[in-house]
C-alpha cells in the first residue's frame, strides 16, 4: 500500500471572505473560491478534467450539478460529498485519491455552504432523522454535546469552574488575536479573557465566545500530479497524508466506560495520517495545526488527542503559549473556525488554505517563520461516533 | 374475593402558591410540570403502586381521566406499555365523569370477581384546568392515583357499594373547551354535590346496617372546600374528626383522580380493621364502604401521597402557571426543531421508547442503550437479554445546561447518566433545579412528554434527582 504521501499536489487555492454574507448565494460563493483558485494556479477550467463538491445543506440538491451549474464546467464528472463537518477534507480527499490513481492529471476540490438562509442563528437539523425511534433520546445540539465534555474535563482534571472557564477564554483570546490579522475571517475583532468569561451562557459552561461563528464561505483547490505541479508553479505544496475515521459509537455516548474526555475517532484519524506522513512527534514535527475549534473545549480535546500536548497538560501548555503564532505547534492561526467561521462544507478546504498560505510565505501578518509541515483536521458529529477527517500537507523539498 | 392488594400515587413535584393567582390567597396547588400531562402522571402513579408486584401477572388496566390527549386513541395501552405490563390483557379508558376513577374501580372489581381476570390496575388521573379568576383554577390541582385489585392478598376489603346516576347539568366541557364550564354554584354544590352524595350515603348505611360513626374515616372529595360543613351537617358526621383530609391548602381537587388519591391517604394512615367510607361524585356518586386488613403494613413502603406532597418546590409566579399550561404561549422559535414523529419508528422501537429496555449482552455481560444490533463493547451481533432501564437509578456522568435550544425550559439540562448495574443514556433533565445539579448526583427516570407535533403527542423517559430515596426499601419483583 504505497499511500498518499507525496503523490499529488497542490497547485493553486481560493477562500472568500467568510462571514455573513446576506446578499451571496452557495453557487456565487463557489465561482468566487473556485475562480480564485484557478487564477492562481494559472490554468483555465477547461483544464479541469474532475471535480469534488463537498456541501452538507441538504436543500442544494444533493448532487455535483450544484458546481457544475455554477461555473458551467463542461459536462465533467463532478461528486458532491458530504461527511459531516469533514465534508470540506473528504472533497479534497476524493480528488487527491483520484488524480493519484492516475484516472486524473488536474482536479478541482471544492467546499461551500450557506448557513445564513435558515432564519435560524445556529445550525437546523441536517438531516431530519425521525424524532421518534431511537433518536428520540438523544436531541443534543451542537453546543450540548461538546458542553458535555467540557463538564467532565474539568471534574477530571479537577479545575474549578472559574479556572475551567478560563483555560477556554484563552483559546477564545489567541484565535480572536490570530483573525483580527486576517482579512479573510468572520471576526476580525480581538477580545480580552474577561469578555469571554462573562460572555452569555450558550450550554454551560460554554458562552457565546466559547462557540465558532456560523457563516458563509467557499473555498477550493486545484490538484494535481507533482510532475505537472512543476511546470504550472514554483511553490506548490505537496500532500503528505489523509485519513478519516468513522465513530461507531462503540467509544461514545452508549458506552459507559467512555471517559467523554477524548475522541476516539479523532485520535484515530491522527494515528492513520501521521503514520503515512512519517511523524513520530508531532508536537515538534507539525509547525501549524489548523483544527476543529467549533467550541473552544474541542480545540482542547483534539489538541490532546492529536499529541500536540500530552493528556490533561492542555492548560499549562495554553498558559506557556505553546499554540500561539510563533509558539512551538500555531494552533489555528487564521483565527479557527472561532473567527474565521464555519460554513460546513467549505471548513476542511479553508484550514488547508492556511497551510497553503503559510507553507509558501504568503501569511502576512500572520506568516510564520520556515514552516514546514501543516495540518488540518475537522470533527464533526457527536463524540464517539462522529467523523474526524485529517490532512498533513507540506512545502515541496 | 376482590379487593384492593396495592396502592400508589402521584403529586407533581411543583406547587402553585395561590398567592400568585390572587394576594392573599391561602395555601398552594399542586400543578403539572410543563412537560407533564394525565398520561405521565398515570404512568407514575401506576410505578408507584406497582413496586414490589410480579408486572407479569397483571391481567389488564383500567385508566380514567377527563382529561386524555386525545380524543381518539386509548391511554390505558401507553400507561400499560410504559408500565411493561404484559400484551394480552384487557385494558380500557373511562372518561366523561369525575366519578370515572370509581367507576373504574368498580369495573375492575367487577372483573376480578367474576374471574375475567385475577389482577386489574386502575389508574386515574387529571390536570384540572378552571379558567383565570374562578374557584376551579383556586381549587384545582393535578396529580393521578392507582390501586391494584386482586382476589389474594388483600389490603383493604369492599364490603358493599352503592351509585346513583343522576343526570343533572351542574359541570360540562364541550368540543373545543378549554376550561371547566359550571351552572351556578348555590345549584351544582346543593342540589348537585350535596344531595346526591347525602343520598347515596344513606342508601348504602341503610344496604349495610352501619352508622356513620362505625366508619374510622369517611372520604369525601367536594369540588370546594367550603361546602364541606354543609355535607357534613347533612350526614351527622363531625368534619374535624371523621372526614379525611381533603388536601385543599396543599394540593387541590385533582377531578377523577381525587376520590382514589384521598382513599391513598387514608390508607397510609390506616390501621387493621379500619372501616372507610369512600364517595366520588360526577353526574350522580358511588360510595363504597371499605375495611382494612393486616395486609395494608405489607404495602407502605411506596410515595403515596405523603411521601409525593413532601417533596416540593414552589412556583410563586403565575406567568411560569400561565406557560407550563400553555395559556401563555411563546412564539415558536426560529431554529426548526428537526425531524419529524414517525409512527413506523416508535412502532418499531416501541420496547425501547415505553418500557425504557436496554439490552444485555449474553458474551460480555455489557448494558448497553438504545438496543444495537452489535454489540458496542464486544461487536457480538444479535446475543442479548432485553433489561428494563426505567425502575434503575443511576448517577450524572457529566451534564450540560443549553439556554438556546428551548425558550420553554431555558436552560435545557442534558445529563449522561450511568445506570446501577450498567448502561449509559443521553438524557434530558426533568424537575431539576439548576444550582443542585452535579457530577456523580443520583438521579431515576420519569416518563415525560417531549413534544407534540400534528396532534401526536411524543414520550419518552427523562431523567430527574432521586426523589425515592427515602421510600424505597425493596425493588420490583
Amino acid at each position: 500500500m504505497p499511500g498518499i504521501k507525496d503523490r499529488v499536489a497542490v497547485v493553486g487555492m481560493g477562500c472568500t471572505r467568510f462571514g455573513e454574507l446576506w446578499d451571496k448565494s452557495d453557487q456565487d460563493l463557489m465561482v468566487e473560491s473556485c475562480h480564485e483558485a484557478l487564477a492562481d494556479a494559472g490554468i483555465d477550467l477547461k483544464e479541469i478534467q474532475a471535480a469534488w463538491l463537498g456541501i452538507q445543506g441538504a436543500e442544494t440538491g444533493c448532487s455535483g450539478c450544484r458546481l457544475a451549474r455554477a461555473l458551467k464546467t463542461d459536462y465533467i464528472p463532478i461528486t458532491r460529498v458530504e461527511n459531516y463537518c469533514a465534508t470540506g477534507i473528504e472533497a479534497f480527499r476524493g480528488g487527491a485519491y483520484a488524480v493519484a490513481a492516475g484516472i486524473y492529471d488536474i482536479v478541482l476540490a471544492c467546499g461551500a455552504e450557506k448557513l445564513k438562509d435558515t432564519g435560524a442563528t445556529g445550525l437546523t437539523q441536517m438531516g431530519g432523522e425521525p424524532q421518534f425511534g431511537s433518536w428520540v433520546w438523544a436531541p443534543v445540539v451542537a453546543p450540548a454535546r461538546f458542553a458535555l465534555a467540557a463538564t467532565r474535563y474539568f471534574h477530571v482534571y479537577g479545575l474549578t469552574p472559574e479556572e475551567g472557564k478560563r483555560m477556554l477564554a484563552m483559546i477564545a483570546v489567541k484565535n480572536h488575536h490570530n483573525g483580527s490579522l486576517n482579512p479573510r475571517a468572520h471576526f476580525q475583532r480581538e477580545i480580552t479573557i474577561e469578555q469571554a468569561m462573562n460572555a452569555p451562557m450558550i450550554a454551560w459552561p460554554l458562552g457565546l465566545y466559547d462557540c465558532c461563528g456560523v457563516s458563509d464561505g467557499s473555498a477550493a483547490a486545484i490538484i494535481t500530479r507533482p510532475d505537472i505541479a512543476r511546470r504550472i508553479k514554483d511553490d506548490y505544496i505537496v500532500v503528505k497524508a489523509l485519513g478519516i475515521s468513522a465513530g461507531a459509537g462503540t467509544q461514545g455516548v452508549m458506552a459507559d466506560d467512555y471517559d467523554f474526555i477524548h475522541i476516539d475517532e479523532i485520535v484515530k484519524s491522527g494515528r492513520m495520517a501521521y503514520e503515512e506522513a512519517g511523524i513520530t512527534n508531532p508536537r515538534k514535527e507539525v509547525d501549524i495545526a489548523e483544527i476543529h475549534d467549533c467550541f473552544t473545549i474541542t480545540e482542547v480535546l483534539i489538541s490532546e488527542d492529536l499529541g500536540f500536548t500530552p493528556r490533561g497538560k492542555y492548560k499549562e501548555d495554553i498558559e506557556a503559549g505553546t499554540f500561539n503564532l510563533g509558539g512551538e505547534v500555531a494552533v489555528n492561526a487564521d483565527g479557527g473556525l472561532k473567527c474565521f467561521g464555519h460554513p460546513i462544507g467549505a471548513s476542511g478546504l479553508r484550514m488547508l488554505f492556511e497551510s497553503y498560505l503559510q507553507l509558501r510565505g504568503q501569511a502576512g501578518p500572520r506568516q510564520l517563520k520556515n514552516p514546514r509541515i501543516g495540518v488540518a483536521q475537522n470533527y464533526g458529529g457527536q463524540p464517539g461516533g462522529g467523523i474526524s477527517g485529517m490532512a498533513i500537507v507540506g512545502a515541496r523539498d | 374475593m376482590a379487593g384492593i392488594t396495592s396502592y400508589g400515587a402521584y403529586v407533581p413535584l411543583w406547587r402553585l402558591s395561590r398567592d400568585a393567582i390572587m394576594k392573599g390567597l391561602r395555601g398552594e396547588k399542586a400543578i403539572r410540570y410543563f412537560d407533564e400531562d394525565s398520561t405521565t402522571m398515570a404512568v407514575a402513579a401506576a410505578l408507584d403502586c406497582l413496586k414490589g408486584q410480579d408486572r407479569d401477572a397483571i391481567d389488564g388496566l383500567f385508566y380514567a381521566t377527563t382529561t386524555a390527549p386525545y380524543k381518539e386513541k386509548q391511554i390505558a395501552t401507553t400507561i400499560a406499555a410504559a408500565a411493561d405490563l404484559r400484551q394480552d390483557i384487557i385494558t380500557a379508558d373511562f372518561s366523561n365523569s369525575l366519578r370515572a376513577g370509581t367507576a373504574a374501580l368498580r369495573a375492575a372489581l367487577d372483573a376480578v370477581k367474576a374471574g375475567s381476570a385475577k389482577q386489574v390496575l386502575v389508574v386515574a388521573s387529571d390536570c384540572r384546568m378552571g379558567a383565570p379568576g374562578t374557584d376551579f383554577e383556586q381549587n384545582g390541582g393535578d396529580g393521578a392515583a392507582a390501586v391494584l385489585v386482586g382476589d389474594s392478598a388483600i389490603a383493604v376489603n369492599v364490603e358493599a357499594w352503592h351509585a346513583i346516576s343522576r343526570e343533572l347539568h351542574d359541570i360540562w366541557r364541550s368540543e373545543g373547551d378549554t376550561y371547566i364550564r359550571a351552572w351556578e354554584d348555590r345549584f351544582i354544590y346543593t342540589t348537585g354535590y350535596r344531595d346526591t352524595v347525602a343520598e347515596a350515603v344513606t342508601s348504602l348505611l341503610q344496604k349495610t346496617n352501619l352508622t356513620p360513626g362505625d366508619c374510622a374515616k369517611i372520604i369525601l372529595a367536594p369540588p370546594n372546600p367550603k361546602i364541606m360543613g354543609d355535607l357534613s351537617k347533612k350526614l351527622g358526621i363531625d368534619p374535624k374528626i371523621q372526614v379525611q383530609d381533603t388536601l385543599f391548602d396543599v394540593m387541590g381537587n385533582t377531578g377523577t383522580a381525587f376520590p382514589l388519591m384521598l382513599l391513598v391517604a387514608t390508607l397510609e394512615e390506616a390501621k387493621a380493621g379500619d372501616r372507610l367510607l369512600l364517595t366520588s361524585y360526577g353526574n350522580g356518586a358511588d360510595v363504597f364502604m371499605l375495611t382494612v386488613t393486616d395486609q395494608i403494613d405489607k404495602i407502605r413502603d411506596r410515595a403515596g401521597i405523603k411521601g409525593n406532597l413532601e417533596r416540593k418546590r414552589i412556583v410563586d409566579d403565575y406567568r411560569t402557571y400561565l406557560q407550563w399550561r400553555e395559556l401563555l404561549v411563546f412564539e415558536a422559535q426560529p431554529t426548526p426543531p428537526g425531524g419529524h414523529i414517525s409512527a413506523t419508528a416508535l412502532w418499531r422501537d416501541r420496547s425501547q421508547i415505553f418500557p425504557l429496555h436496554g439490552l444485555k449482552c449474553k458474551s460480555c455481560n455489557s448494558v448497553h442503550f438504545p438496543p444495537q444490533r452489535v454489540c458496542p463493547k464486544c461487536r457480538s451481533k444479535d446475543q442479548f437479554d432485553e433489561v428494563r432501564l426505567s425502575d434503575k437509578k443511576g448517577k450524572i456522568f457529566t451534564f450540560t445546561a443549553d439556554y438556546i435550544c428551548s425558550r420553554q425550559e431555558a436552560p435545557r439540562v442534558t445529563a449522561v447518566i450511568d445506570f446501577e448495574g450498567g448502561g449509559r443514556m443521553v438524557t434530558i433533565m426533568t424537575d431539576r433545579v439548576l444550582d443542585e445539579i452535579a457530577v456523580e448526583m443520583p438521579v431515576e427516570m420519569s416518563f415525560r412528554k417531549l413534544i407534540t407535533q400534528d396532534g401526536f403527542h411524543n414520550y419518552f423517559w427523562k431523567s430527574m434527582p432521586l426523589r425515592s430515596q427515602s421510600y424505597t426499601k425493596g425493588g420490583d419483583k
